[in-house]
């Protein structure tokens, strides 16, 4: 094992130890002409609304690593726990890790209470986090869930500051929903009127913004029933090739045929058993 | 945040680079450490490298002075006792503990942090060499 000198145990967690070789490199390659690679984010568009016996959640499918889109559907909606589902804009590992790590803590205090966590739990937890890095997590997330209490719903900025709001939208494209939802938002409307709401606004987002398309998830939560419907609706379809640049056998005409044997002597030949024991 | 800047942070806690160079005869250890330069030792390379280096300290902390203006002095003091006893107990500076006593005390057994996942000592490829290290720790170096 490689001995090193140190006059402390080592800590678990973020290590620094690169900061300043990143920056002097960083401060190199642009003299030189090119970049650093990009972190893959999910320039998004999510959001959600309050309906009357729940919260629907919503959220498109594209997740971007500068001009190209590194992944055409990828999942967006997060578990947290079976009554509370999670939405992650920014980074898309930074809202990867942290509702995993918030899900897993959310489990450990449910077994140590008891209960079925509350949605308010998460919140305070995520925003606890989120405030600790000071928004070096480029995780934005809208929160949702259904609870003793009834539904709730947060969004949860990188800094670590929240709301809670009857409607909210977050991502690239969160502009383009809030208009429909300011729009069209009714206080307790029904579940078919609510998700026809979440489909039109991420609809809004895919089609007026660059940073999100392909489809459409959503996920309607209700007091012991959770509905992940992935995916809702195919906004953007890869169409279908007209065109094929394969020939079909015999279109060249064969002029002169010439055949030529190759003569090959044998000269060892041995076997070898497999072990297939 | 603690917006009182670097100078109320870097007092009463853990230096971010000691003032004796590591490695053989005080001479800096370049193939170990890298180049020196004074700004490498006073400054923090990262904004938030002080401030997490220092968090479960400034926890601590924390929880113990609300502790003291809810309960009154005893609370702390009792607790502080508990946390002196099991961090006595702990095995050879170079040796990877569990530090189940003290994380029960924290409280910390019940959570799951980026301490957890990431960098995690329990699976560190380098290890300490035992005479500095116990050297270090009982003040003869």
């Amino acid at each position: 094992m490689a001995m090193l000198t140190v006059s402390r145990p080592p800590l678990g967690g973020f290590s620094f130890e690169n900061c300043k070789r990143n920056a002097v490199l960083e401060g190199e390659v642009n003299k030189v002409g090119c970049s650093l690679p990009a972190a893959r984010k999910t320039g998004t568009t999510i959001c959600g609304v309050v309906f009357k016996d729940g919260v629907v959640l919503g959220a498109d499918t594209r997740a971007t690593e500068g001009m190209v889109v590194a992944d055409k559907n990828c999942s967006k909606i997060h578990y947290i726990s079976p009554n509370i589902y999670c939405c992650g804009a920014g980074t898309a590992a930074d809202t990867e890790m942290t509702t995993q790590i918030i899900s897993s803590n959310l489990e450990l205090h449910g077994l140590s209470t008891g209960r079925l966590p509350r949605v308010a739990t998460a919140n305070r937890m995520l925003k606890q986090m989120l405030f600790r890095y000071q928004g070096y997590i480029g995780a934005a997330l809208v929160l949702g869930g259904v609870d003793c209490n009834g539904p709730h719903l947060y969004s949860i900025y990188p800094h670590g500051s929240t709301d809670k709001l009857p409607y909210v939208t977050m991502g690239s494209g969160s502009l383009a929903a809030m208009a429909v939802f300011e729009d069209r938002y009714k206080p307790d409307m029904e579940e078919e009127a609510a998700k026809r709401l979440v489909r039109d606004a991420i609809a809004a987002g895919i089609f007026n913004d660059l940073g999100s398309g392909s489809n459409i998830d959503l996920c309607v939560i209700t007091k012991g029933k959770v509905d992940y419907i992935r995916p809702h609706d195919e906004a953007n379809k890869k169409g279908i090739r007209t065109g094929d640049y394969k020939y079909k056998g015999g279109t060249t005409g064969v002029l002169t045929k010439v055949v030529t044997p190759l003569d090959l002597e044998l000269v060892d030949e041995s076997v070898q058993t497999m072990d297939t024991s | 945040m603690n917006t009182r800047g670097l100078r109320s942070q870097l007092k009463d806690s853990i230096p971010v680079a000691g003032l004796c160079p590591q490695g053989q005869y005080g001479v800096q250890d370049t193939l170990r450490s890298g180049f020196t330069s004074a700004k490498n030792e006073l400054l923090p390379s990262h904004p938030l490298e002080l401030s997490e280096k220092n968090f479960q300290l400034n926890q601590d902390k924390m929880n113990f002075s609300t502790l003291r203006n809810i309960q009154g002095l005893h609370a702390p003091l009792k607790l502080q006792m508990e946390y002196r006893a099991a961090r006595q107990i702990q095995r050879l500076p170079f040796l990877p503990s569990s530090n189940l006593a003290l994380d029960t005390l924290r409280g910390s057994d019940e959570s799951i942090g980026f301490e957890d996942i990431l960098n995690d000592p329990a699976q560190s490829e380098m290890m300490g060499e035992p005479h500095m290290m116990v050297e270090y720790k009982l003040g003869l170096l």
